[in-house]
């Protein structure tokens, strides 16, 4: 069975799994030059021209899986050696050219782009085409095509400049860490930095929680994910490797439904905040709207608070499907919290360095949620959990939510909203498309995810907030603390 | 005196919350709130034997919603006035 989508997903797991395996065996120091020859046994190439060049780029690959460049802030990478310099130019000409009279795309262009060889064929100059595409939409040979590099297709943040080597280079300035580009390059040229050495360490020192516990905290999207085994196996699993307990993020986004709630009522506009790549692409590219942002934690990061506050030395790893994450615990907000992350496809290749065989686990249970925190994993989920707890607390407030899905739309939603022209008082941004189970570190992208998120809503325990939420409301009378 | 009451997934599935809050309602009922803390915690590590009671760092003892009234008398009372 195909456990991941792509082969590059497949190549950066192994190249993990080796890390993971090595920083296990206490061997990582010595032998971590060792892994690209293990990784490309060779003699002959299977992905490059070459073992060399092939081993080359595993050995930068082995860098990021051991958290890659430092000087660096973003968690999203480049390897240029791995990157193919995919053709720049978007419209091209092909050898389909008739060399006709009419020229139809010379008469369309707004630009002057186009011009004609000593055979009449058309031929585009790069420097003036505005990329408008009406050449190629004319042509009665569709002889134009259209092409963008996968990258630059990919990233709806427009993060992605090719240098001047025809290298992708990610503009610091505009990326929001989302990682689209990380799934979409085809050569798995930009990678995601990992943390997995630092939890494997972390695991160790805990010596299973004798000296400190390890939690995991797993993001409701995990339903969508390992469908070779059943959730509870995961548990088992996640357990096996050293973690003393693992908790529902979902947990996490009943807070934040009933915090956002209240706040949302007495502000009257907001916009979600448990999202950090669309957090980030609103104080990137509509700061007058910063103040629109709900105050909110993320559900990552009120689960975790929740878990320090019963155990003030725990250690928290939050396992989710997300690359974003990875710069949002370098927040103020979240750092004294959340300790590190961790990605679906990491964790496959913690299970595998660690030889636990999931498949063959009994099965653990894991149920700390309501049906609507398990929902935030799906775009419209988290506007529905809110609108539940307006409901039930019977808050004075009509709402209004555009449900944004993916950051094209959380653009159209935010340029509108910025105007006053936003006919909704609520945007549910979600940077990746249908939510975090698109999330650009997940094994598997399917159409079922969603209705699959939905189904595992419902066997919760606790139908609604209240429900789960009233194990801790119990504290509010003690003490006065929650 | 401390008491914490396991909210992991296995314990809450067992009926924490109504072991919680008979707990609180105890407590209150016999005025111990300056004695007698009760707090969440995740995971205990006897899953088995949920829902897991641990008080000041003992022995981790296995309460059900039907058996709290018991335990609390057992344990907590008999503790407090020993």
């Amino acid at each position: 069975m195909r456990l991941f989508d792509t082969n590059v997903q497949q190549l950066k797991y192994s190249v993990l799994k080796e890390v993971v395996r090595l920083a296990r065996e206490d061997k990582l120091e010595d032998s971590y030059y060792e892994i690209p020859r293990t990784i490309i046994p060779g003699p002959k190439a299977t992905m490059r021209c070459c073992i060399y060049r092939e081993r080359a780029i595993v050995e930068e690959r082995v860098k990021i899986a051991r958290g890659g460049d430092r000087s660096n802030e973003n968690v999203v990478e480049v390897i240029d050696s791995a990157c193919d310099e995919c053709p720049v130019n978007r419209y091209s000409v092909t050898d389909t050219c008739r060399g006709c009279i009419a020229h139809r795309c010379e008469s369309v262009c707004p630009a002057g782009a186009i011009s004609f060889d000593k055979n009449q064929k058309a031929k585009i100059d790069p420097e003036k085409c505005l990329e408008c595409g009406r050449c190629m939409k004319v042509c009665p040979y569709n002889a134009i095509t259209e092409s963008q590099r996968p990258c630059v297709r990919g990233c709806k943040a427009k993060a992605i400049v090719i240098d001047e080597n025809k290298k992708a280079k990610i503009d610091e300035k505009k990326c929001v860490s989302c990682g689209a580009c990380v799934y979409q390059c085809p050569f798995g040229a930009i990678v995601d930095k990992s943390c997995v050495v630092d939890i494997v360490n972390l695991l160790k020192e805990s010596e299973n929680g004798k000296k400190f516990k390890v939690y995991a905290a797993i993001a409701p999207a995990i339903v969508s994910q390992f469908t070779y085994a059943k959730i509870g196996q995961i548990v088992s699993g996640i357990k096996k490797l050293g973690f003393h307990s693992v908790i529902e993020v979902a947990l996490g986004a009943d807070i934040v439904a009933s915090m956002e709630a209240k706040e949302l009522a007495e502000k009257e506009f907001l916009t979600s905040s448990c999202c950090p790549a669309f957090v980030k692409y609103i104080e990137i590219n509509f700061p007058k709207m910063v103040d629109k942002i709900s105050h909110n934690v993320s559900p990552m990061v009120a689960i975790a608070q929740l878990i320090k506050k019963t155990d003030k030395n725990a250690k928290v790893v939050f396992i989710g499907p997300c690359i974003a994450k990875k710069a949002e615990v370098k927040l103020d907000k979240a750092k004294d919290y959340v300790d590190y992350v961790l990605t679906f496809e990491e964790l496959q290749a913690m299970f595998d360095g660690y030889d636990v065989d999931v498949e063959n686990l009994p099965e653990d249970v894991l149920n700390n949620a309501s049906y609507y925190g398990r929902i935030f994993a799906r775009s419209g989920g988290v506007a529905e959990a809110v609108e539940h707890v307006i409901g039930r607390d019977g808050l004075d407030f009509h709402l209004k939510a555009e449900r944004c899905d993916g950051l094209d739309e959380c653009k159209v939603a935010l340029l509108k909203a910025s105007r006053g022209k936003l006919d909704a008082n609520f945007i549910e941004g979600m940077a990746c498309e249908g939510g975090c189970i698109g999330g650009a570190a997940c094994l598997q992208h399917g159409p079922k995810n969603r209705s699959d998120v939905d189904k595992y809503g419902k066997l919760a325990l606790e139908a609604n907030i209240d429900e789960s939420l009233r194990i801790l409301n119990c504290f509010t009378d003690n003490k006065g603390e929650k | 005196m401390k008491v914490n009451v396991c909210i992991g997934s296995a314990c809450h599935l067992r009926g924490s919350y109504s072991v919680i809050n008979a707990l609180q309602e105890l407590v209150k009922d016999n005025k111990l709130e300056d004695q007698v803390e009760i707090c969440a915690v995740f995971c205990l590590g006897h899953c088995t034997q949920a829902v897991s009671v641990q008080i000041d760092g003992g022995e981790i003892e296995s309460v059900s919603p039907d058996n709290v009234y018991e335990f609390f008398d057992m344990h907590i009372l008999q503790r407090l006035n020993a």
